[in-house]
């Protein structure tokens, strides 16, 4: 469900599947973890691999917007795949600028 | 579900609040909606409205409780789905409120408050009905083929 990577800085965290309710608390345990251990500038989450979300999907990524800012660092959602853009225009994310 | 058009297929499942069954859900009411050979962006609307309205019964309706939620599906002859979610939970004090966009009760769990403005959004017709302490009924309605693409 979910790969994380850290290199020159930047914890990448690549989700995979289906993003509900559900696999957002799962996802979002495993990607803090990895954020308070590694204390990143920027957090990547990379959405190519996801094939399904609600709104739990702009909920995981205004959370972790708001985590990243405690520490000091970014965030940047990327490769998000067109049909799920529909859901992240009705969010108001686009004016934080993460959405890549 | 008052409909003069003639009934083609009709479904109904109960399980309980538990945060698996969203994906359970959705899988199942696009398996039911299948043989009206939908577009896959009408399966990916339906599969969304459904996974939000079900998810509002697990982290609202049943929060302090847990109980069974229960879904009807009923398919009619002008290709029109229509799909009933309902819980016996607590009930919406201001279904109003509650539909506004970006209004959410549960902050802490990261909910974004857009429950409803994606089922809005989703489906061509959604319904409340909500009494405090009885529950709550999501009405779902999407025709099935009007889109061209």
């Amino acid at each position: 469900m979910l790969k994380t990577e850290f290199k020159n800085n930047i914890l990448t965290a690549y989700i995979d599947g289906e993003i509900d309710h559900d696999s957002a608390a799962k996802i979002r345990t495993k990607v803090d973890g990895a954020a308070q251990m590694f204390k990143p500038r920027e957090l990547y989450l990379d959405f190519s691999g996801v094939t399904f979300m609600d709104s739990s999907g702009v909920g995981l990524v205004m959370g972790r917007y708001r985590q990243m800012k405690l520490i000091g660092g970014a965030l940047r959602v990327i490769n998000i795949p067109d049909r799920l853009y529909r859901i992240f225009a009705m969010s108001g994310l686009e004016s934080l600028g993460v959405l890549r | 579900m008052t409909t003069k058009t003639k009934i083609k297929n009709e479904m109904s499942l109960s399980f309980p609040s538990k945060s698996c069954n969203e994906a359970f859900a959705r899988s199942a009411v696009a398996s039911f909606i299948m043989n009206l050979d939908p577009t896959i962006s009408e399966l990916s609307d339906i599969k969304t409205a459904v996974s939000e309205a079900v998810t509002n019964c697990i982290v609202h309706g049943y929060r302090r409780t847990g109980g069974t939620i229960y879904i009807k599906g009923r398919i009619t002859e002008d290709n029109k789905v229509t799909i009933k979610i309902r819980d016996k939970g607590c009930g919406i004090e201001d279904i109003k409120k509650a539909m506004e966009p970006l209004f959410t009760t549960a902050p802490e769990e990261e909910r974004a408050g857009l429950g409803f403005a994606v089922m809005q959004s989703f489906c061509d017709k959604v319904k409340v009905k909500s009494t405090p302490q009885k529950g709550t009924t999501v009405t779902l309605e999407k025709i099935i083929g009007s889109e061209n693409e």
